[in-house]
């Protein structure tokens, strides 16, 4: 089980936001509520981080160790990780392992493992095991488009009761990038959420979130999937005043911060906090709240 | 200071170019954003008519009226329809408040139609922004590249020119305008993927980077991030959140007797 931390960096609703950027001094934070701004601490449960290195470029925060001073630098007080190993590698089973050492060995108590599944895999099942038993992972992340099945496939179906036998929490990566800037030729397309009410319909146990979902998913289909469970994360979420906007219609505990971190600038996630004028609660809820409480179900 | 390139009044909630101008201020506010750079209407067209053209920029002049200490407007043209092009620039730019020239993806920027714009532009120290992408599937039809773009800025070297989103697939856009010294790299409207603003500081240097959002679409707050969450030295950073495009719009700016 994980706790929410509340670390000496652990930050005051003022100091918080402001340690986003150096913003001017005619930055003003502003809540809807009457709340007391310093009633205590804001932290960050950052859900969408992954380790390792993009095939594609190289990253500044691929090492471990720089990443985790980053994050902490941000507020952040926990982070799940996923492996970018997992999108073309086949000995997943080894992704995992490095992923759950990588994770002790330095991360330094900040950073959770979300174990990988492939379950186009032969052995995937042991894998998931393996996650459970040998990592204590609490969750597993798919990558349905990189690993080549859909949502209303049998094989996805498995993955949902399995992981509600195992009460894992599961986390679906939507897309890793823009469509119109992808390497031509890993030309992966966004998984389709389209069947993802129906296999939930199956498992109304089960714990779910979208990763990077808001590039693809907009309007009546995110509302619709909210009223199955599911959880979001912002990362991808764009438009002037986007999270407030959001909120507006989407209920309050199914939106969690998600950086995407390292392959956006966490900065931009963090901003967007800034941005949208949220009430001591909205704030609170998003920022850690939502996710303490999809993680500590697990 | 923070000055930002690239916003427009779509996207954003209002009934009215000046309610949706107010409401961009508002929560540009939140940002520490001084001033933004507005184009186009509340309801775009790729290929706009004369009649959409000239309501497109109505709208702007609108919103750019009722807050003229924070607005900057720039004129929206269709290269497809030059005489009507030329006449928007007179009347929102020589004789009206607008400061610079806004071309999206109605034509190819590389076609000689472009000419006779940036000429008259280039009289009236208006500055030049131009749209692009490097798109992995297809461009919009009249939808410029870099490419494009390059070709252009060469057959006018004496003119700054803007290369609006860097070509959105970044990597190739820095490298495609790096060798123009006239031309200047805008870090709006594509994801905030981590490196973009390092290898234009690298490539480019951080006197031709530039600030901007393309809010309503984006938020502020993802592009920001592009620059705070840069591994840059601090004054690269001031430079691209807002000297660079002060200094840019100087000549325009004192032409017409604008203070700041």
């Amino acid at each position: 089980m994980i706790s929410p931390e509340t670390s000496r960096l652990a930050l005051s609703r003022r100091s918080f936001i402001k340690t986003a950027a150096t913003v001017t001094a005619a930055t003003i934070i502003q809540t809807t509520s009457s709340e007391s701004a310093d009633a205590g601490p804001i932290t960050i449960i950052d859900t969408n981080v992954s380790l390792g290195q993009w095939p594609f470029r190289h990253e500044n925060l691929a090492d471990t160790s720089a990443l985790v001073a980053k994050l902490r630098q941000q507020g952040a007080t926990q982070a799940w990780v996923g492996s970018l190993d997992a999108l073309l590698h086949k000995d997943i089973s080894a992704v995992n392992v490095r992923l759950a050492e990588e994770c002790k060995q330095t991360g330094g108590g900040l950073l959770t493992p979300v174990g990988a599944l492939n379950p186009m895999l032969p052995g995937w099942e042991e894998d998931l095991r393996r996650c459970v038993e040998v990592h204590q992972m609490p969750g597993i992340r798919l990558h349905p488009n990189y690993h080549g099945y859909k949502l209303g496939d049998a094989i996805f179906e498995r993955v949902l009761q399995l992981a509600e036998e195992r009460n894992l929490l599961v986390q679906i990566s939507v897309i890793m990038e823009d469509e119109r800037t992808i390497h031509p030729l890993v030309n992966v397309p966004a998984t389709d959420t389209a069947p993802l009410s129906n296999a939930l319909a199956k498992f109304p146990k089960v714990r779910l979130q979208l990763l990077n979902a808001f590039r693809t998913l907009r309007g009546l289909p995110v509302l619709s999937l909210a009223a199955h469970g599911v959880s979001f994360e912002i990362a991808m979420l764009e438009g002037v005043n986007g999270v407030a906007n959001l909120l507006e219609k989407l209920p309050a505990d199914r939106l969690c911060f998600g950086s995407h971190a390292p392959l956006f600038y966490f900065e931009s996630a963090k901003l967007k906090l800034q941005e949208s004028l949220l009430s001591e609660l909205q704030m609170r809820a998003l920022s850690s709240n939502n996710a303490f409480r999809l993680i500590s179900r697990a | 200071m923070i000055w930002d390139l690239h916003c427009h009044l779509s996207g954003v909630t209002g009934a009215t170019p000046e309610e949706c101008m107010g409401q961009l201020i508002a929560i540009a506010d939140r940002m520490g954003i001084e001033r933004l750079c507005v184009y186009m209407g509340m309801k775009w067209s790729q290929d706009p008519e004369p009649d959409d053209l000239r309501r497109q920029n109505d709208e702007v002049l609108q919103a750019i009226t009722r807050f003229p200490d924070r607005t900057f407007g720039f004129v929206y043209l269709n290269p497809k329809h030059l005489e009507v092009s030329l006449a928007e620039l007179e009347r929102c730019v020589a004789k009206g408040p607008m400061v610079g020239v806004k071309l999206w993806v109605a034509k190819h920027c590389n076609a000689p139609e472009l000419d006779p714009i940036i000429k008259r532009a280039a009289e009236l120290k208006a500055v030049i922004f131009q749209h692009t992408w490097f798109k992995v599937g297809a461009n919009y039809p009249g939808e410029s590249t870099p490419s494009d773009f390059v070709e252009l800025a060469e057959r006018h070297p004496s003119v700054p020119f803007i290369c609006g989103h860097t070509g959105g697939d970044w990597e190739r856009g820095i490298r495609a305008i790096r060798h123009l010294r006239s031309v200047y790299a805008d870090l709006a409207g594509s994801d905030p993927v981590a490196g973009f603003t390092e290898m234009a500081v690298r490539e480019l240097g951080a006197e031709r980077v530039i600030y901007g959002s393309d809010a309503g679409g984006r938020s502020f707050a993802s592009q920001l991030g592009k620059v705070y969450g840069a591994n840059i030295p601090e004054a690269a950073r001031k430079l691209i959140l807002g000297e660079n495009l002060k200094r840019l719009m100087l000549p325009i700016l004192k032409a017409k007797g604008i203070k700041i």
